[in-house]
């Protein structure tokens, strides 16, 4: 438990950014010209970007934005994802055929191929790179759901339940979904750190959130120009998505160990 | 294994199907008009209709469907709105870049990943296994538009061992494959440790020990034999990653590639070339899986008898 400090300071710190960035008094947008790509010093203790803004600042504005994407992304695509593949293998038959197929249609976008196409297509902006991670994100939860109902829909409970006449909606609520909401928590863990990549990923090709809004993705991009005489502009934000990214995965992991029935079972 | 031939084949088929669904709806996903995006506001009223009549976008929606699935066949992927130039010339032109890319990428993602997870799984719990696992998860935790400009940064800039971007002879190869390279393996030593893991808990393994066999012919001869039957199949599916992150790469590096080219479209609003570029990598991403699935169902008859 005491290796788990750090990743949990992080998250804490990213959400704090995130939601109480707006009330930290800072100016991500202000621009300085004397100050343009200046290291970290003491007057700003990140340095200064190639439009003279502050990196802290824009570290934090940055912060929200992959929250904000990372937590609607995860939360849209484990809802859909889920509902879809419960139902799917509740229900069986030609609906089941049909839902496996598009998820193997899905699933035939090689990673973060469809998302980058679906936000070129629909434009930059927030909003978007919500719609496309989202479109992309479901088919994980659906395929994953869909095993785990599988694996437990013939289980004397839940016949128990449908002989009494329980609608299928209040079976797969209340009697499928409590035993198979370990794995789910587990990939919705790891979905936040693909999020969290995708959405820095995509404003990093510039199909992200449009400037001057920040991203720690644009950041890198817009660093990379100066990488020789500014390195700050591309360690700064790299770092700092590096280490949510990893706290994220570390998380993940000792959830996937803690939760994991076969791993409990073993272990006895 | 006709049988099984023939069901892969088939659902191999029916995905091929419906990516190209999925990519030919594209263009009408795009937010109000595809052509007035793709030309602009300022374009003649005369120009637009000529384009959306050649795009045929003035036609039914299954005529439209027919003609697409008629010009793919004959291998007509139309022309670039913005070089004229037949998209089918555009993408064999960046095809080896990503090729080469890709399985340069592989070879350095398989050196790194199997010594890795080999040395994880036989002393697991120790000191190596935990720095090992580590690594691994440190990769994974490092996105290849950060890696890149890191490696980029190190070695081109600081040590001038390498060019900083584009692609001319070998040394331009080294930086980019390196960065889609550590990615995979991260991924992929963790696969190499789980699998052999497992493999070293069979009992013809204990047999093995029992009579004495060194531990060294018991992991290489004995247990990576049946090991590496998964990881193939896992090495199919990674290479989506790297296809997926290739994009991303080849835009880090400059690397005048496939992804490079969708990236470029897109920013042109060159729809028509993001549309060729998503379906042939696609296509070539379901092909190799089945390729491999049909391989590894030839290597092994358990799979084909259960599917078959």
């Amino acid at each position: 438990m005491i290796r788990l400090w750090w990743p949990t300071a992080t998250l804490l710190l990213w959400a704090f950014f995130a939601l109480f960035g707006g009330l930290m008094g800072l100016a991500p947008n202000h621009i300085d010209l004397p100050k343009i790509l200046l290291d970290p010093g003491a007057d700003a203790w990140l340095g200064y970007d190639d439009l003279g803004r502050p990196l802290w600042d824009r570290l934090v504005a940055g912060a929200q934005t992959s929250f904000v994407v990372a937590v609607v992304v995860v939360f849209l695509s484990s809802i859909i994802g889920t509902v879809i593949g419960a139902v799917s293998a509740y229900k069986g038959g030609w609906l089941d055929h049909l839902i496996v197929r598009i998820i193997d249609i899905f699933l035939a976008f090689p990673g973060i191929l469809l998302a980058i196409a679906l936000a070129g297509l629909l434009g930059p902006g927030i909003n978007n790179v919500i719609i496309a991670l989202s479109v992309v994100g479901w088919v994980g939860f659906a395929r994953l759901a869909r095993a785990q109902v599988l694996t437990i829909k013939h289980r004397e409970h839940i016949q128990a339940a449908h002989s009494l006449g329980t609608r299928p909606a209040r079976i797969i609520i209340y009697h499928i979904l409590p035993l198979i909401m370990a794995p789910l928590i587990v990939e919705a863990t790891f979905a936040v750190a693909g999020a969290v990549i995708s959405e820095a990923g995509l404003s990093f090709l510039g199909l992200g959130v449009q400037p001057p809004e920040a991203s720690w993705g644009s950041m890198i991009r817009d660093g990379a120009r100066y990488l020789l005489v500014a390195p700050h502009m591309v360690l700064v934000p790299g770092v700092m998505l590096m280490l949510v990214v990893l706290a994220v995965n570390l998380l993940g992991d000792q959830l996937r160990d803690r939760l994991d029935v076969h791993g409990r079972q073993r272990d006895k | 294994m006709l049988s099984f031939l023939f069901s892969r084949l088939a659902s191999a088929l029916f995905v091929i199907f419906g990516v190209t669904c999925l990519v030919f709806l594209f263009l009408h996903m795009v937010p109000g008009d595809p052509v007035e995006v793709m030309l602009g506001e300022s374009a003649q009223p005369a120009d637009r209709e000529a384009l959306r009549h050649a795009l045929g976008l003035d036609q039914p929606l299954l005529t439209q469907f027919g003609q697409y699935m008629g010009n793919l066949l004959q291998l007509d992927l139309g022309k670039s709105l913005y070089s004229q130039r037949p998209i089918v010339d555009m993408l064999i032109e960046r095809i080896p870049a990503t090729v080469q890319l890709a399985v340069s990428s592989l070879v350095v993602a398989v050196l790194i990943a199997f010594p890795l997870g080999v040395l994880a799984a036989v002393k697991k719990d120790s000191h190596w296994d935990q720095g090992a696992m580590g690594l691994s998860l440190i990769g994974v935790s490092i996105p290849n538009f950060l890696m890149g400009p890191i490696l980029i940064l190190v070695f081109s800039l600081w040590l001038g061992w390498f060019p900083v971007s584009g692609r001319d002879g070998f040394v331009s190869l080294i930086l980019p494959a390196l960065t889609l390279g550590t990615a995979m393996a991260a991924i992929l030593s963790r696969m190499v440790r789980a699998t052999l893991l497992e493999t070293l808990n069979e009992d013809y393994i204990r047999t093995a020990r029992a009579k004495g066999l060194s531990e060294r012919l018991i992991v290489w001869r004995h247990a990576m034999r049946n090991a590496m039957l998964p990881v193939i199949t896992l090495l199919g599916l990674q290479l989506g990653v790297l296809l997926g992150g290739a994009v991303i790469t080849e835009v880090v590096f400059s690397w005048p590639g496939l992804g490079q080219l969708t990236i470029e479209s897109i920013q042109r609003r060159d729809y028509p070339v993001v549309q060729a570029c998503v379906l042939v990598i696609s296509l070539t991403y379901v092909v190799v899986n089945t390729l491999t699935d049909l391989v590894y169902g030839w290597l092994d008859p358990r799979i084909r008898l259960e599917q078959g």
